[in-house]
């Protein structure tokens, strides 16, 4: 299958660590971009002053990961139905690749979100339905990876994570559903109804740019990410595969 | 008896070899089918009932879990009506964990598992039997949280509505908790493993059932309870019937 491609064992340097290169540099100046236009070129927000006028900048990064969470999750279940249907081990591959930057990316939105919300919120964490849908999703692609490595045989190990990510993967919409419920009906947290929006500000035309420019340069970062992962782990199995056969 | 009738009996004797194992599997009809899953089912409860170890391990947890959330909340919690739903949800997750770990496990290390996946039955058939002892001893564990819960937090969650919601809850939950304990039970840290995968995916269920459970004590109409079942309902209809297609493939090539 896929991995029987691998073994050509050519050495030095290839077309495809050309294209590899590229798109890393591609990726490092996209991040420059992103920066500059999230943190000078878009202007500052009308309404709001002090810290909060600070923190507002972090949400165009914010916004980025969480296009890079999204696209990990999305890519790891199409990766495992794949796998499961053709069983090519490089969907696998796909998989687990996606899940470990989709889970870097994940962890960026809450932790930027945090950082934004004790300024804005006054508190780095409250249960709102995104907040409590992000942390479980990250929870949930953890447990992914813990899972896959107490798993010895390869195929094995690429059956069930591709049988526990599809699982996951479609609790996380119901999750998101209930938690909003939750937060609309409890008693307790009834009179902060609208805490999802303290802290918003309306958004220009110059903001939208620096936004649009933020969520392309994360995808250009994930896609990076995404191939030179993926490239790591098909020379790990390939290398387990040629000392499988050495001893 | 002469050559020819021997040669005669051989041969369909060779074709009822060859036969008889697919159509065992395969055929027979819904009604066989629900047959082998109370076969399996059967077998589940009557190995429970010699050995003890599922249900006892799960009742002298919760009875345990419940008896220290209420010393742990006595003191900062006025009411216990403000904790209670949480900790009925809590418990039977946490115990119910006990009991689908066993589920396999016990059958891997007792080396039966191979013998049940050798019975000539669909794998779905083991899927939903073993799903249906789970639920029993789940649901038996939960009935011995609420009576406990009765009286030490003198709440009565006998109500209907969180009957129901107790049912479709814990179809939920060992709807996809027999998946993943048949996905753990060969790794190797199983017992750790489990609540690792299971209780992020559960959040759902948690979440609704706490809702509705909450709803109930704070003595809600069926108007505003009836979202939280249409959830939890959701959620069983969607993950068994997942589970039920995916169930197949954890022992292809066992």
């Amino acid at each position: 299958m896929g991995s029987t491609t691998v073994r050509t064992n050519a050495s030095g340097w290839r077309g495809v660590d050309t294209i590899q290169l590229a798109l890393g540099l591609l990726a490092v100046a996209a991040m420059t971009i992103s920066m500059w236009a999230a943190l000078y070129y878009a202007p500052a927000a009308s309404n709001l002053a002090g810290d909060e006028q600070i923190a507002q900048r972090i949400f165009y990064i914010h916004m980025g990961c969480n296009i890079g969470a999204l696209a990990g999750f999305l890519m790891s279940v199409i990766g495992s139905i794949v796998y499961l249907v053709k069983r090519d081990l490089d969907w696998d591959r796909v998989s687990q690749a996606s899940i470990e930057v989709g889970l870097i990316c994940g962890m960026g939105t809450i932790l930027t979100g945090m950082f934004w919300a004790k300024p804005t919120w006054n508190t780095y964490w409250t249960w709102d339905p995104r907040l409590t849908t992000s942390a479980i999703t990250v929870l949930v692609y953890l447990a992914y990876l813990l899972f896959r490595n107490g798993i010895e045989d390869r195929r094995t190990r690429a059956r069930f994570g591709s049988i526990y990510a599809v699982v996951a993967f479609l609790s996380v919409p119901l999750t998101f559903y209930s938690a909003r419920l939750f937060r609309s009906i409890h008693p307790v947290v009834y009179g902060a109804e609208n805490v999802d929006a303290q802290g918003g500000f309306s958004v220009g035309a110059t903001m939208t740019q620096a936004l649009n420019i933020n969520m392309i340069a994360f995808c250009v970062l994930f896609s990076a990410l995404l191939v030179l992962r993926w490239r790591q782990l098909r020379n790990e199995d390939a290398i387990a595969e040629l000392r499988e056969e050495l001893e | 008896m002469n050559e020819e009738a021997v040669q005669a009996n051989v041969q369909t004797m060779r074709l009822d070899l060859a036969a008889e194992p697919v159509t065992m599997q395969r055929g027979g009809g819904s009604l066989t089918y629900l047959r082998k899953i109370g076969a399996v089912f059967v077998k589940d409860v009557r190995a429970e009932w010699r050995g003890r170890e599922i249900f006892s391990t799960m009742t002298a947890f919760s009875v345990l879990a419940v008896l220290v959330f209420g010393m742990a909340f006595d003191l900062r919690v006025p009411r216990s009506e403000m904790i209670a739903p949480g900790v009925l949800w809590v418990v039977v997750l946490f115990a119910g964990v006990l009991g689908l770990n066993r589920s396999f496990g016990a059958e891997v290390d007792r080396g039966t598992l191979a013998s049940l996946l050798l019975a000539p039955v669909d794998r779905s058939a083991i899927y939903f039997g073993k799903m249906l002892a789970n639920l029993f001893f789940t649901l038996a564990t939960t009935l011995v949280i609420l009576v406990v819960m009765f009286f030490i937090f003198d709440l009565n969650m006998f109500h209907p509505y969180n009957l129901l919601a107790v049912l479709l809850g814990v179809i939920g939950y060992v709807g996809v908790g027999t998946l993943f304990a048949a996905l753990t039970a060969n790794s190797r840290a199983r017992e750790t493993m489990l609540p690792i995968l299971l209780l992020p995916v559960m959040a759902p269920v948690f979440v609704a059932g706490v809702g509705l459970t909450a709803g109930v004590v704070d003595g809600k109409q069926f108007s505003d309870l009836r979202q939280w079942l249409v959830i939890l309902a959701a959620f069983d209809a969607i993950f068994i019937v997942v589970a039920y297609l995916l169930f197949d493939l954890i022992w292809e090539d066992a």
